[in-house]
């Protein structure tokens, strides 16, 4: 597996926990991240917080992106940050999107959410913040180098 | 003085662009149906119109001008708003609001545990009770949303139960039984639609083919014994919303439709039995004359499906009834007063093009839940447009329109040959499976994020006119946390409460129907007689059907 530190094409993991199946942002995200040239798994609807964070583990992704549309933020995020915690995993910061409620920004912050994207938020702007996250692992990292290593 | 020809205007034409400019090279309907600078009797007659043959009049094949000879000058639309939230308790105070407002149907939105036959007490289920919709687990639960709302007192109960369709259904007639009201006195409609959860909106539990038989259990009982009752509601809307085009809604609901006509067909039932009580369910975005032209062409070619393919000999199986939401994703978090003006031009189409109920958004959803104030907002957008503007005053205001008419035949043409390709794959069902709507759908949501992004579509106050300066700051819907903790309590109290042997009994009959391939919904409603959960009859079904799942995958 090529680490983070030595990867050069950022890695994304785009969910959709709980039950809500509004799947059209998560699908334009994603998709939009690809076509940006990042390497992009989305997990499909309905997925438990457990198994997303066991993806995002194995997978190695620098960042993990959740979608939700139906007021369930706040206890999607806890459940998936405790996951990420039980496999010390808690320092892959957690992007979320969807239909949230400004007064909850400062809840969804503490909650460990690293960037939130509402309504109206454009995918360069994603893209702007995953390249942010990832050129900060590499100055802290290595090579330069942005032609992506093979596995 | 000689009257201009069309090649003199076409000069005059030409130099006024010019002379003035234009503001775009090309320009396109929503479903990228290209549009001429004018449209006059010549461009209609190469369209291939043919008034006689593609309207009639109002209330006559092919329905192109409306269902009703008297459309709105009878009756206004039914102005159903989507509502309910939370416990029982709090959706049957909203429901009693919305009354007293002058509503007259009432639309019960499930909370997703319970469209997913969860309990409220399960993990999965944690974080989401009372959220989307009510959260209803028994009878118990639905005693309580009706609570002095005898079921004869309102219009209908529309109902966004799809794969537990059936269990709603069963749940309605047997609410009706304990409230002492004949079910000739009310009328259920269930949405039912399984085959575009697997599309778009996700609720699916089975896999499809038991899914598609149990969605026909529902149409094949009330064909039997409820006629009068609205057993299935095939909807366009949610894959419109989910990025399909108009053209594409079209195309997929009608052939959904098919699977469904194919199934009923299949077991015995006479299309003209029941495809009276099938109605369908579209959405309506912002592209104004388009929509109005998919209404028409929608219809026509729900009639001309019933009569030329399945041999339909009453008027009323080829009568389309229309209900219409309208759209979520043209609403902006940015600026969200201005929704309110979205919503009403939404809902303008809607009637123009000749709906037979509407369900206004408030303007507020794309932030949470719709507040009070909001909703009300969104009925008196109705009630205005029916009683101030005067468009429901004459029949089909825009029948014969040049532009309407050949859009008509543009979008009937284009949904046509769309229709002919999911044929090809073997038919709806077999086309989902296989990713063909849900590709074309997810490659036409990119486009249109391309297009905002590049500023080549504008959105008021998203890409263009944006003001960061002055927040429109608007007060949302606060969940009750404290919800979920009660629902749970409650459906302890009922599990220890019931009779547990008479629980058990109707389960393991279910479960008996559902193996040998019988109609399942006598014994789901003796399960709901029962105070079974709707959890409990899933679990059951499940057993024998299995479940769906979708997984993850590198893009």
């Amino acid at each position: 597996m090529v680490m983070k530190s030595s990867r050069r094409i950022p890695r994304v993991l785009i969910a959709k926990i709980g039950l809500d199946g509004h799947n059209r942002g998560a699908q334009v995200v994603a998709y939009g991240l690809r076509d940006a040239g990042m390497e992009v798994i989305y997990t499909g609807i309905r997925q438990a917080a457990a198994g997303v964070a066991k993806t995002a583990v194995e997978e190695d992704v620098d960042v993990i992106g959740i979608s939700s549309m139906v007021g369930a933020h706040l206890a999607v995020m806890k459940r998936l940050k405790k996951e990420l915690e039980a496999l010390n995993a808690a320092d892959i910061p957690v992007m979320m999107g969807g239909i949230i409620p400004e007064e909850d920004y400062d809840a969804l912050r503490e909650l460990g959410a690293d960037a939130i994207f509402p309504p109206g938020s454009e995918v360069k702007g994603i893209v702007q913040y995953i390249r942010g996250v990832t050129d900060g692992l590499m100055d802290s990292g290595s090579s330069g180098n942005l032609v992506r290593q093979q596995d | 003085m000689i009257p201009m020809t069309r090649v003199e205007w076409e000069q005059q034409l030409a130099s006024d662009y010019n002379r003035r400019g234009r503001r775009k090279t090309d320009y396109y309907s929503d479903s990228k149906i290209g549009l001429a600078d004018l449209y006059d009797e010549e461009s209609l007659k190469s369209s291939g119109f043919d008034a006689q043959r593609d309207l009639g009049f109002p209330g006559t094949f092919p329905y192109t001008r409306g269902i009703y000879p008297s459309m709105y000058r009878s009756d206004f639309w039914i102005m159903g708003q989507y509502s309910g939230f939370g416990n029982p308790e709090a959706t049957n105070e909203r429901f009693k609001f919305l009354l007293s407002q002058g509503q007259t149907a009432l639309a019960l939105a499930l909370d997703l545990p319970t469209q997913l036959g969860l309990e409220s007490d399960q993990e999965l289920a944690d974080g989401e009770v009372g959220k989307a919709g009510v959260a209803i687990n028994s009878l118990q639960d639905m005693e309580a949303i009706f609570a002095g709302i005898p079921l004869d007192k309102v219009r209908q109960v529309f109902t966004t139960a799809n794969a537990i369709g059936p269990i709603m259904l069963a749940l309605f007639l047997a609410l009706g039984e304990k409230q002492g009201v004949d079910p000739s006195r009310f009328t259920i409609v269930l949405q039912n639609d399984i085959l575009k959860e697997y599309v778009a909106r996700g609720t699916y539990i089975f896999p499809p083919t038991p899914s598609l038989k149990f969605t026909a259990d529902a149409v094949e009982y009330c064909t039997r014994h409820l006629p009068h009752f609205k057993p299935l509601v095939i909807c366009g809307s949610h894959m419109r919303q989910g990025g399909a085009s108009a053209v594409q809604e079209v195309a997929f609901t009608l052939a959904n439709a098919q699977a469904y006509i194919d199934e009923a067909v299949g077991r015995g039932l006479d299309v003209d039995d029941f495809a009276p009580s099938l109605e369908c369910q579209l959405s309506v975005p912002m592209n104004l004359f388009e929509e109005v032209a998919k209404y028409r062409a929608f219809r026509r070619m729900w009639a001309r499906l019933l009569k030329d393919r399945y041999g339909a000999k009453n008027p009323e199986s080829m009568k389309c009834f229309i209900r219409v939401y309208t759209t979520g994703y043209t609403m902006t978090a940015q600026q969200p007063l201005n929704n309110i003006v979205r919503v009403a031009i939404e809902a303008l189409a809607a009637i123009l093009g000749g709906a037979q109920s509407l369900s206004a958004n408030a303007m507020d959803e794309v932030l949470s839940i719709p507040t009070r104030e909001a909703a009300q907002v969104a009925l008196m957008t109705q009630h205005i447009l029916a009683n101030e503007t005067g468009i429901a005053d004459v029949v089909d205001p825009l029948g014969g329109s040049y532009y309407i008419e050949s859009m008509t035949n543009a979008i009937e043409a284009s949904a046509l040959e769309l229709m002919q390709q999911i044929a090809d794959k073997g038919g709806a069902q077999k086309a989902i499976e296989a990713g063909f709507y849900q590709e074309i759908i997810r490659r036409n949501a990119g486009e249109y994020q391309k297009e905002i992004e590049k500023g080549e579509r504008v959105i008021v106050g998203l890409n263009r006119f944006v003001d960061d300066k002055h927040k429109m700051k608007i007060e949302s819907f606060k969940a009750d946390e404290g919800v979920q903790e009660r629902i749970i309590q409650k459906l302890r109290a009922l599990k220890a409460g019931r009779d547990k042997e008479k629980v058990r009994g109707c389960l393991c009959a279910l479960e008996q129907d559902a193996r040998l391939g019988k109609n399942t919904v006598a014994a789901l409603i003796d399960c709901a007689r029962a105070y079974a959960t709707i959890g409990e009859m899933c679990q059951v079904l499940g057993n024998v059907w299995g479940t769906y799942k979708e997984g993850a995958a590198w893009l």
